[in-house]
């Protein structure tokens, strides 16, 4: 297809190559340097998109990333399908597929126009006055209907295969916006030795600059003085432009948030390179030249295809080559629209009118009529007609008079300038409203920030350069670095953008007159939720939705408010700003989750016996970060036959258990025995060297939280150990109270967890087995007794040698750095199947302990059991003065009768395993609403007792030994007996071996 | 003075046979010298409270004072998850309560708050979650909620976009689904309320700050002062969510209370992708689909307290992290707005609701990240306590004194990993 309005010459375009792309199926061509937008112009394709709402025909109305229209969905194949992008944004490459949305069965022919037709009935608001009989139609009938109406392109439906980057970065001076105030400031800036980032959200650098043809700034034409600047910009080493970046997030000091597009733009990116890439910025100072949008005049029919904003017509004249129409009506209040209007008449198009809502004509206005441009002062805009595409323009004097229809395909409007403070408001500035923009501006900063240009409302050319410069010395300054201010620079040629128009234009009627244009909220819909008593700012938001759209409100927000004000007679000020959140625009979630992906998410932490485990076909499970080996099966066994056979093994002889995830804390320092009696409910303060005890900690409400083993191995060096899951929260607690509470106390805490490997050897061959492996340390019952930590070697390996048990067998936990904990393992392991012993993994390792009757912290207990719930007050230390906890165990609901206690539960079908978590109840047809006694915390099958047993925690349990209740089942009940928790063993004779 | 009926035929003759009624959905008086209850914060609970003393206890002389605008708290930047399957007795029966009052709440307030029950389900990723779920389902079971078992192929089935595949860093071994639970219009409740408790005669006040709470010679509460003048009263109840502390503080009452910013986002609006609520507790996140089509995410607390309604973005892309490995194809999705919210959060992680050391000062507090749910019940449970000076039996268990006693209601314990 023939480019009709790509013009001869000009424009930042390669006009030697020429792409090819789709839309909607249909093929065109455009250029390296095009938009989707400005290549689908240049064929005079002006329908782009569906309105949200109402499914109205939209075009293009802007040129960049405010634009509320025309959103398009490209796919690029493979599970790269992205919607709602801008086509105003979307670089043109070879090959590039693009489809329109929120339309069936086509874009020219849309079924959901209808909507339109209700409109009156689909105004702010109308959903939450019906739809509400009967009951259920909301959920059943009326939500779907609305949610299918609703939503704009569609999700993808594969995984994402491209990969996203994050970096973290650091500099002097940071800017963001490459407009005219942006490069003066960064030349001012990187003059002396700072380092300056520039951030600019387009592909080039330049901003307004790329669309200036007439005016020259220091004696040169506008195009060489920035291909000059940038030039030098890219030769200072200290200074870094990222292209194709919007900073999107202003966070707490100086942390800004930048979104990188990377493979966006090509057509066949290098596989190695990411598609986004996260910037997180730490910036001594920043400077904001974020420049400014420009506003749409609200007007009836507004938001017809070939509507546009002047300044974006004017950017795809010069910057593209587009004339984005033949014959152009121009409305405005803006002085801005005289030099479109001027460009647009030089390129070729016929401006029928330019129609100024103001009284008296700028003086830009002689100019233009001296080359014969109607133009026309005190006017005011009624409606467009068209279909598809506007097909002529009302215009009518202001102050009364007869309206003139002029034929037209293009109708450009301006209601002036909306500085873009977003940045400056996330950074938490303080805003005022500036009566002569009809803006609100950046007032007092609170980060160490400064705006500059057009952000801050100089619109003038000569002043926006001259104020980068300055607050680009400024920064460097601030940030310690010396440079000179640099000269003022002349420009001449360039229109001052003066004047606006806010609210609805005079005299025209405020239905389908949009303000938002991509949400359907139009100038009656705020008139009337301001009638319906919504007078906040944010109440008219929320109720019309206006500014809620994937825009953001860019284009419309000022509108929305000077049409509150009105509708509530109060100034601008008085009706206040709704806050600016990030991003700035919308950032991909791949960008933000950046590498966090797979293995990476979260990475898996295994111990040293893990290869071993895994060659020998263990089923592993994941225990907080750590997976572990939960049972190791032979050939035929299912899991219940590996884990009775390894339960077997380790009571008839010998058991072996990698019990490396284990939490391990070093505590050392002259007052660490203080501090662990501080910390733990037990007596430690006494503990004999080369002694252990079970320690048990609670929370300050004498809940408890952690459990392990103190082992003392020097009047000032302890080996404390915790459960796998509590290891991180223990250190932190730890940590949290040496240094908030007890300062004063010399203790130093590392975490050894990684450092020592753990194998368990539990069993009554467990120091047979052991014995011709360890040379100097004496394994005899009387030398080494229970409960006691000695050091020595293993296989001419260091070794903390515990004697332990969490089986009620006779129990050794061996603890060797993990480098060497692969080779003692092998040794181990070999002698452990010598005695006729078994590996078991985390299951048995359950079985054994609950027949036991040892609780696991985290499973037997939930944050609200106390060491008597668990029958473990003998652990608290007689006649302690404190400790964590000891008050609260005082409080008079932790001493009540009746409190949920840990008790053994036999079903009195053996062969049934209860479900862990089911309700013991009292009897067997509970009424709904009734409450239980308690709750299963374990249950397993036991091969050691031939039958199933099972742990819970019931009212006033240690009573009711003996009784019998029930517990419920998937199907129902099932009846059980309360029995002491120690199931094996009770008198404990095996411990000794 | 009594506003129109809603409904659709009103609002067909209103829209093709002007001119339509469009009466202020509340009224905006002055604040009165003198009113019978002054609540202070008209967020959702708030609201709902003064509305429940009008509507049931025929106190109508009641004031909401509101530091800003209505429902721009918490009420109207939550994730509008609507659910009751706690696992604590107490807390099952506050939220059932409530529950149940969601389900016929548009036709009671005659507001279309869209309380959607499209299923709240929650994912277990490993053996102990398995455990945790369950026994939620079993108690729930016993106290007459609904809760279910789904497998990984239920699940899918009933959340199509959830990933299956193997290899999978958190697979999915299963999950809880509560049908009933679902998703409301935030604001829409806060609206809702207002307009049906300004029918009634309560006296709506925007920007209307408290600054101090006056007390007479015995010690009871005898009114407040406002930037908008004094008013008298003799019962004062304090709905304050994330500035409880400081308006507490004004009575010279210290709370159990911490102030965590707590953030969500939501994508740009897609076409119906995603039917429920999914929660993964293990790896914090949660997400549904909102009916103009944004993905509404809900991230954690910041690790610090603070009043800033911003949070740190680690926060935002941690969660999102989460979402991007539940959910892959979400990966292409773009985040359109994240924002903050304040959240007062108690020891045990439970509310409090009820009487104060204070005559005549009430405290409905210390939500945390779940109260929105709790919004109708809250209300009026919060409305018994106020109108006859004692707690309702549900909101009984959440008093102040509990901290006091040890009877704690810790809603978090049950989550609590360790091997």
């Amino acid at each position: 297809m023939r480019a009709a309005f790509r013009m001869p010459a000009g424009g930042r375009i390669a006009r030697g190559e020429t792409l090819s792309f789709r839309f909607d199926g249909r093929i065109y061509t455009g250029h390296p340097g095009d938009t989707l937008a400005s290549a689908l112009l240049a064929h005079g394709v002006h329908l782009l998109g569906r309105s949200f709402k109402y499914h109205r025909p939209r075009g293009v109305l802007a040129a960049g990333s405010e634009e509320p229209n025309a959103l398009v969905e490209i796919d690029r194949g493979g599970g790269r399908r992205t919607p709602n992008l801008r086509a105003t944004e979307v670089a043109l490459y070879d090959g590039l597929v693009a489809r329109s949305q929120n339309r069936a069965p086509a874009l020219s022919f849309d079924l959901g126009r209808i909507n339109d037709f209700f409109a009156p009935l689909l105004s702010a608001g109308f959903y939450y006055k019906t739809f509400m009989w009967p009951r259920r139609a909301w959920r059943m009938l009326y939500e779907p209907l609305i949610r299918r109406a609703a939503g704009l392109g569609r999700a993808p439906e594969a995984p994402d295969p491209d990969r996203y980057a994050n970096r973290f970065g650091h500099c002097d001076v940071l800017i963001v916006g490459g407009g005219p105030a942006g490069l003066m400031a960064a030349l001012a800036a990187s003059a002396g030795e700072a380092r300056v980032v520039l951030v600019d959200e387009q592909a080039a650098c330049g901003g307004s600059l790329l669309d200036e043809t007439t005016a020259t700034i220091a004696g040169q034409p506008a195009p060489v003085w920035l291909a000059e600047t940038l030039a030098t910009l890219n030769a200072r080493a200290t200074v870094r432009l990222l292209r194709c970046a919007t900073a999107f997030g202003y966070y707490a000091e100086n942390f800004i948030a930048i979104a990188e597009r990377v493979t966006e733009h090509l057509a066949d990116p290098d596989p190695g390179l990411p598609r986004e890439r996260l910037w997180q910025m730490r910036a001594r100072e920043v400077v904001l030249a974020t420049g400014a949008t420009e506003r749409p005049l609200v007007f009836p029919g507004n938001d017809r295809p070939g509507v546009m904003l002047a300044g974006a017509a004017r950017t795809y004249l010069n910057r593209y080559a587009v004339r984005p129409g033949r014959r152009a009506v121009i409305v405005t209040a803006c002085d801005s629209a005289y030099q479109a209007a001027s460009d647009l008449a030089a390129a070729g198009v016929e401006v029928a009118l330019i129609a100024d809502l103001r009284d008296t004509l700028p003086a830009v206005a002689s100019d233009l009529a001296a080359r014969g441009i109607r133009v026309a002062a005190g006017m005011t805009v009624l409606g467009t007609q068209g279909g598809l595409r506007v097909r002529s323009v009302a215009v009518a004097p202001a102050r009364g008079g007869a309206s003139v229809r002029l034929a037209c395909d293009l109708v450009l409007m301006s209601g002036g300038w909306t500085p873009a403070i977003h940045l400056f408001s996330q950074s938490r500035g303080q805003v005022r409203f500036a009566a002569d923009l009809g803006a609100f501006i950046p007032d007092r900063s609170v980060q160490r920030e400064r705006s500059a240009g057009a952000c801050r409302g100089l619109l003038d050319l000569a002043e926006t350069l001259a104020d980068g410069a300055r607050a680009g010395a400024a920064a460097a300054r601030a940030a310690g670095f010396p440079v000179p201010d640099l000269p003022r620079p002349a420009v001449a040629g360039a229109i001052t953008p003066a004047g606006f128009h806010l609210g609805l234009c005079p005299r025209a009627a405020a239905t389908r007159a949009f303000v938002d244009f991509q949400n359907d909220v139009t100038a009656k819909d705020i008139a009337r939720a301001a009638q319906e008593g919504f007078h906040a700012i944010e109440h008219v938001k929320r109720y019309t939705t206006t500014g809620m759209a994937t825009d953001q409100g860019k284009t419309s927000n000022l509108n929305a408010l000077a049409l509150v004000a009105a509708a509530t007679g109060r100034a601008i000020p008085e009706v206040g700003l709704t806050s600016f959140r990030p991003p700035y625009t919308p950032v991909t979630f791949g960008t933000l989750a950046g590498l966090s992906r797979g293995a990476l998410f979260d990475p898996v932490r295994t111990t040293p016996i893990h290869p071993w485990a895994e060659a020998r076909g263990a089923v592993f499970e994941d225990v907080g970060a750590w997976r572990r080996a939960r049972y190791f099966p032979r050939s035929d066994e299912d899991m219940h036959a590996a884990i009775a056979r390894e339960c077997r093994a380790t009571r008839e002889a010998l058991g072996l258990l990698d019990a490396s995830t284990l939490g391990k804390i070093e505590v050392v320092g002259p007052d660490a025995a203080e501090f662990l009696e501080r910390f733990y409910v037990n007596a430690l303060r006494k503990l004999g060297i080369g002694r252990c005890r079970y320690g048990l900690a609670l929370g300050e409400n004498g809940f408890v939280r952690d459990d392990g083993v103190i082992g003392r191995l020097a009047p000032d060096r302890f080996h404390v150990t915790t459960t796998t899951g509590g290891a991180t929260a223990t250190l932190d607690r730890m940590e949290d109270y040496l240094q908030t509470e007890w300062p004063d106390l010399h203790v130093w805490l590392t975490s050894t967890t990684e450092h020592w490997a753990v194998l368990a050897v539990q069993g009554p061959q467990a120091r047979a087995a052991l014995a011709p492996l360890i040379t100097d340390i004496d394994l005899a019952p009387a030398a080494f007794p229970p409960m006691s930590v000695r050091v020595g070697h293993i296989l001419g390996v260091a070794t903390r040698l515990f004697r332990v048990s969490f089986t009620g067998e006779l129990g050794f936990e061996i603890n060797v750095p993990a480098d060497y904990a692969g080779a003692v393992w092998e040794a181990v392991a070999a002698r452990v199947a010598a005695c006729g012993g078994a590996v078991y993994g985390t299951e048995a390792m359950h079985v054994l302990r609950a027949e036991k009757g040892y609780a696991i912290i985290g499973q037997e207990t939930d944050g609200t059991v106390t060491p008597g719930d668990l029958g473990l007050d003998w652990t608290i230390g007689k006649g302690k003065t404190d400790f964590i906890g000891k008050r609260a165990l005082a409080l008079p609901d932790l001493r009540r009768p009746g409190r949920k206690q840990l008790v053994g539960l036999l079903t009195t079908d053996p062969a049934l395993v209860l479900e862990e978590g089911a309700q013991i109840i009292a009897g067997p047809n509970p009424s709904p609403g009734s409450t239980a006694l308690g709750h299963v915390t374990s249950a397993y099958p036991s091969a050691t007792l031939g039958r199933s047993i099972a742990l819970g925690l019931v009212a006033a349990g240690r009573q009711r030994l003996g009784a019998r209740l029930y517990a419920q089942t998937p199907g129902g009940v099932a009846e059980v007996d309360l029995v002491s928790p120690v199931f094996f063993d009770p008198a404990g004779r095996r411990i000794d071996g | 003075m009594a506003p129109s009926r809603f409904s659709l035929l009103t609002l067909l003759r209103q829209a093709f046979s002007g001119p339509p009624d469009l009466s202020a959905h509340w009224r905006s008086p002055a604040p009165g010298p003198a009113y019978d209850v002054v609540i202070i914060g008209a967020g959702g609970h708030g609201l709902a409270t003064a509305f429940h003393l009008a509507a049931e206890h025929g106190i109508r002389r009641v004031a909401v004072l509101e530091k800003g605008w209505l429902g721009g708290g918490n009420t109207g930047r939550n994730t509008t998850i609507v659910r009751s399957n706690y696992l604590m007795a107490e807390s099952a029966a506050l939220y059932e309560h409530a529950l149940r009052l969601w389900e016929g709440l548009s036709q009671a307030l005659n507001y279309n708050v869209m309380y959607s029950p499209r299923g709240v389900m929650m994912l277990a990723h490993n053996v102990h979650d398995i455990a945790v779920l369950k026994r939620h389902i079993y108690a729930n079971r016993l106290a007459g909620i609904d809760n279910e078992w789904l497998s990984p192929a239920e699940a899918k089935a009933f959340c199509p976009p959830l990933n299956l595949a193997g290899g999978m860093r958190y697979p999915v071994l299963g999950a809880a689904l509560q049908r009933r639970g679902g998703t409301a219009r935030h604001d829409a409740v806060a609206w809702g309320y207002a307009r049906a408790a300004s029918a009634l005669g309560v006296d709506i006040i925007q920007n209307c700050e408290v600054t101090a709470i006056d007390r007479d010679r015995a010690g009871a509460v005898s009114g407040v002062e406002t930037t908008r003048g004094a008013i008298a009263a003799r019962k004062i109840g304090v709905v304050a969510a994330g500035h409880t502390s400081v308006v507490m503080a004004l009575a010279g009452l210290r709370m159990p209370l911490e102030s965590y910013p707590l953030q969500a986002l939501v994508s740009e609006p897609v076409k119906p992708v995603f039917p429920c609520v999914v929660m993964s507790n293990t790896i914090h996140a949660y997400i549904s689909q909102s009916d103009k089509g944004e993905l509404v995410i809900g991230a954690g607390t910041d690790a610090y307290v603070s009043y800033s309604q911003t949070g740190g973005l680690h926060i935002a892309t941690h969660t999102l992290d989460a979402i991007c490995e539940l959910f892959p194809m979400f990966r292409r999705l773009r985040m359109l707005r994240n924002w903050g919210g304040i959240v007062d959060v108690t020891p045990d992680r439970s509310p409090i609701i009820g009487l104060t050391p204070v005559p005549g000062l009430f405290v409905n507090c210390g939500w945390g990240t779940g109260g929105f749910k709790a919004t109708p019940g809250s209300g009026q449970v919060f409305a018994h306590t106020i109108a006859t000076g004692a707690p309702h039996p549900i909101n009984a268990p959440f008093s102040l004194d509990r901290f006091r006693c040890g009877r704690l209601i810790d809603e978090a314990a049950a989550a609590a990993v360790a091997h």
